[in-house]
């Protein structure tokens, strides 16, 4: 019953404020709703049961991907707060194929025997999770340090000074 | 709640991401729709992992999470030396490789 009920709030959160990032004129307003339809995701995650992943959603999403959008913003965007057109002239077809692409995949799913309940936890996710990554997952866990390093230097080089 | 409501709610965001990558002339607006789409993406993967009893698919999240991160950090760096080269990010200006 209150899985049911936080369920139904996360999801009117989520697609509401998802909504509100592609919809709204503003970029930056478009911003702060991604963090909430970031947050709602990290809601979800909870409502699973996946405390871990959900912590790593608020501290690496909600954290770091907003926050350097809003550097972004604030370095490219010369015109906040005037009234110019962020939608091009897609913007019917860009509907009709998002509503196309959502009505195919629920009905997919709708066609589909999924389980309706899930079994309780038995042992700590979070536990499992950290296991996982440094015994059987550890060469993709150090690709992944490796790849990190990379988009830094990348995003340094990018971001250089003039010279 | 089922799977079902779980991927339903993930196929909504999936495609409110894509109207979002298709109608937005802000190339910094074509990124937001592409972080929901990946959102959409992982909370596929912890519903199908949580119910299915298996941990694995949460630790293909944690990468998967990861790999957003490094791609959101490249794609603004890309604008900013878009907005630096031609001075606008608007994605309908940007026709470099036009020829």
């Amino acid at each position: 019953m209150l899985e049911t009920i936080g369920f139904w709030s996360l999801a009117v959160v989520l697609v509401g404020s998802a909504l509100a990032v592609v919809l709204s004129k503003n970029l930056f307003h478009s911003v702060l709703w991604l963090a909430l339809a970031l947050t709602g995701t990290a809601g979800v995650f909870l409502l699973l049961e996946a405390e871990f992943l959900a912590a790593v959603q608020l501290l690496l999403y909600a954290g770091g991907i907003v926050t350097i959008v809003v550097f972004a913003i604030v370095v490219t965007e010369r015109l906040v707060g005037e009234r110019i057109t962020q939608t091009n002239r897609r913007i019917t077809a860009g509907a009709v194929t998002s509503l196309a692409l959502i009505a195919l995949v629920v009905h997919a799913i709708s066609r589909q025997p999924l389980p309706t309940a899930r079994e309780p936890l038995t042992t700590d996710l979070t536990r499992t999770i950290g296991e996982g990554i440094l015994t059987r997952f550890v060469l993709p866990f150090e690709l992944l340090g490796v790849l990190m390093l990379a988009a830094m230097l990348g995003a340094v080089y990018f971001a250089r000074p003039e010279d | 709640m089922g799977l079902q409501a779980y991927l339903i709610l993930a196929a909504v965001v999936f495609g409110i991401g894509l109207f979002g990558v298709v109608t937005r002339r802000n190339t910094i607006g074509i990124l937001l729709g592409i972080e929901l789409m990946l959102n959409a993406v992982n909370i596929n993967l912890v519903a199908f992992a949580r119910f299915s009893g298996s941990e694995i698919g949460m630790i293909f999240t944690v990468f998967a999470i990861c790999i957003t991160v490094a791609e959101a950090a490249m794609g603004l760096a890309i604008v900013i030396l878009l907005f630096r080269i031609r001075r606008t990010v608007m994605a309908d200006h940007l026709d470099l490789l036009k020829g």
